[in-house]
């Protein structure tokens, strides 16, 4: 099964590597594509994109691999990235953890067998003045408690909207990408 | 000038939904400074705005990305006589933790933000601009698009913009998880579509950055700053809070302090007036023990009790300090991105140190040796000392280490784990000694970190 960008993300792919002198510099934002239409990043699409990009494919594995927030292929629907640095942990980031093992049945960098989730332990989120603070996909989570987990958890398993999202989706129709530029300024160079 | 007297520029708008549109902006009387730059002559031999840039320098706008570098410096430098490109590039990658004030910018006022730009790229003859913006802030990105559109669809982006005859192009930049690409050299490699490795410096990116082309890297919030500079004239603008760290700066005060939070204010501020009055005090009523004064690479200051410092002299740490750029430097620590994170009686100084080795010892990007070995020897020395471990000569071996972290390394990541294990470990001295001895920490009733 190969991977190829859909209409919406090639008309942004095709946009982006306009707005650089390289083509090289429409990696990082490629990949972004690629995981907002897989829902995670295979090696297989990492190959396609090396060839859009006349990039070595073992390069494009590189430059993935060194970056942490990139969706991985067989990660859960639901990434959970609790905030383990300083400003959250003065505030209990070890009780939201263990809130999350205990309500989610999963140990640290665990996915469950029916890849509903994966919990994960993260470096500053820079959210400090509201800590301690979750990453749930594109959502954070500010202010937690361990009860506030519980509900959180709930919801995502009955599939529903979780309570206490502090920012988001804040703008209609969630995150549309480069798209509102596309369209406003579709010429390139 | 007290902070109840200061009305807000950064933090205008600040949590109100739906602030951030170019309708709201411009009742505001935005985009009307960057008109005003516009319509200034560039010389043609260098392709610049030298009245702007005379603005800027009596402004005496200084960076707000940590360094604290007059803005003007980097402009004086620019390399103007090259016949290659030039580029602008946002910093938004606010990774230091403690630090969380650019996405409030964003989120909120990221026409503020454009405007800042639009001056800065006409100012300097620049026509390209990308905002890098750090990969967990999606909302933030989202909202950041969402303007950038509405400036393009306006015509304060794009071709020949507002008549000038100038094109000004931006684009937003999303980062993918990576503490290393907020300092400037690994975010120019990243936005190369590289991993986030730091370069040599020299040639310093004005001279050399993205694409090897001539390129001005700025934090958010020193950019947001220029509308005010030109409405009120560098003169002016100069003339709020202290004579060398003018003008407002945002502190993210985080950590056991009642009211958490965002404050804008004037850098005439003291610790003080920042964690008791701002603040609201100590969480719990509890007694204060120490805070980090800017970002977690920044030296901790001791509030319980007095230390020997590294020249052996006895000494004790102010609360009556004014938060600005040079007095906590002649204080021994630094202001950095004026992030201020409080720690109370009950907080463990080996477990919080512990903490921030491990992440910076995560976040290394491994290209050099004293950075890659020496974070990771320092977090299996501390990680030794916190599961019971410890040795009595482990202290000193701490400080060994990170003495020869710094000054060695490409960019200063190494530094920023160095420092502020050399604070800790020469002020709360005692709290080290007594972990590896008992194979436990001194303090009661210590909170879990």
């Amino acid at each position: 099964m190969g991977f190829a960008f859909n209409d919406e993300k090639r008309k942004q792919f095709d946009w982006l590597v306009t707005r650089y002198p390289t083509k090289q510099a429409a990696l990082l934002p490629a990949l972004r594509l690629v995981e907002a239409q897989a829902g995670g990043v295979s090696q297989e699409a990492m190959d396609y994109v090396a060839g859009e990009l006349d990039l070595p494919p073992a390069f494009v594995y590189g430059v993935f691999t060194f970056y942490s927030h990139y969706r991985r292929e067989g990660e859960g629907k639901h990434i959970v990235m609790v905030c383990q640095t300083l400003p959250c942990a003065l505030k209990g980031a070890c009780q939201i953890v263990d809130a999350f093992k205990e309500h989610l049945k999963l140990g640290v960098g665990e996915t469950d067998a029916e890849k509903l989730f994966t919990l994960k332990k993260v470096e500053c989120l820079g959210s400090c003045t509201t800590a301690p603070v979750a990453q749930i996909n594109d959502d954070y989570f500010e202010n937690l408690t361990p009860e506030k987990v519980r509900d959180i958890v709930l919801a995502l398993k009955n599939n529903q909207m979780p309570p206490h999202i502090s920012n988001g989706p804040s703008l209609e129709g969630g995150c549309k990408q480069w798209m509102p530029i596309v369209e406003a300024y579709p010429e390139g160079k | 000038m007290l902070v109840k007297d200061y009305k807000p520029i950064l933090m205008d708008g600040a949590y109100k939904k739906g602030e951030w549109t170019l309708e709201n902006y411009l009742k505001k009387g935005g985009y009307e400074m960057a008109k005003k730059v516009l319509a200034m002559p560039r010389d043609p031999a260098t392709n610049n705005v030298p009245a702007m840039i005379d603005e800027v320098k009596k402004s005496n706008l200084r960076g707000r990305g940590g360094a604290g570098a007059p803005a003007s410096m980097k402009w004086g430098f620019f390399d103007f006589k090259s016949k290659k490109q030039r580029y602008l590039t946002v910093n938004c990658d606010e990774s230091e933790p403690g630090t969380c004030k650019d996405r409030v910018i964003v989120t909120y006022n990221p026409h503020l933000l454009i405007e800042g730009m639009l001056i800065a790229m006409h100012t300097m003859g620049i026509e390209n601009a990308y905002i890098y913006i750090r990969g967990e802030y999606v909302v933030e990105f989202e909202h950041l698009v969402a303007a950038v559109a509405e400036a393009y669809k306006a015509g304060y982006l794009g071709k020949n913009v507002l008549g000038s005859g100038f094109n000004f192009q931006v684009t937003p930049h999303r980062g993918a998880g990576a503490y290393i690409c907020g300092e400037e050299t690994g975010l120019l490699s990243s936005l190369e579509g590289d991993r986030g490795y730091p370069k040599i410096k020299p040639p310093f990116p004005v001279v050399e950055g993205a694409w090897r082309c001539p390129t001005l890297v700025h934090n958010t919030q020193t950019l947001s700053l220029l509308p005010s500079i030109v409405r009120q004239g560098g003169e002016t603008w100069a003339k709020l809070g202290p004579q060398k760290s003018p003008g407002p700066m945002v502190y993210c005060l985080s950590g056991h302090v009642k009211n958490r939070g965002l404050y804008e204010a004037p850098m005439l501020i003291t610790m003080k007036e920042l964690v008791y009055e701002l603040g609201g005090g100590i969480q719990d009523d509890l007694a204060l023990k120490a805070v980090i004064p800017g970002g977690s690479s920044m030296p901790v200051m001791k509030y319980n009790g007095s230390y020997v410092g590294t020249d052996g002299k006895e000494k004790t740490d102010s609360l009556d300090m004014q938060m600005d750029f040079d007095t906590l430097l002649a204080n021994n620590s630094l202001l950095g991105s004026a992030a201020v994170i409080v720690m109370h009686e009950r907080t463990c100084m080996v477990s919080a140190c512990y903490n921030l080795v491990r992440f910076y010892h995560h976040e290394s990007c491994g290209q050099c040796t004293p950075c890659r070995e020496g974070t990771g020897w320092l977090e299996k020395l501390i990680s030794r000392i916190y599961h019971g471990k410890g040795k009595p000569e482990d202290v000193d071996t701490l400080m060994s280490v990170a003495g020869q972290m710094s000054g060695t390394t490409i960019c200063l990541l190494s530094d920023s784990c160095a420092m502020p294990v050399g604070a800790f470990v020469t002020k709360f001295r005692e709290e080290f000694k007594y972990f590896c001895e008992n194979g436990k920490s001194m303090v009661k009733d210590a909170i879990p970190l």
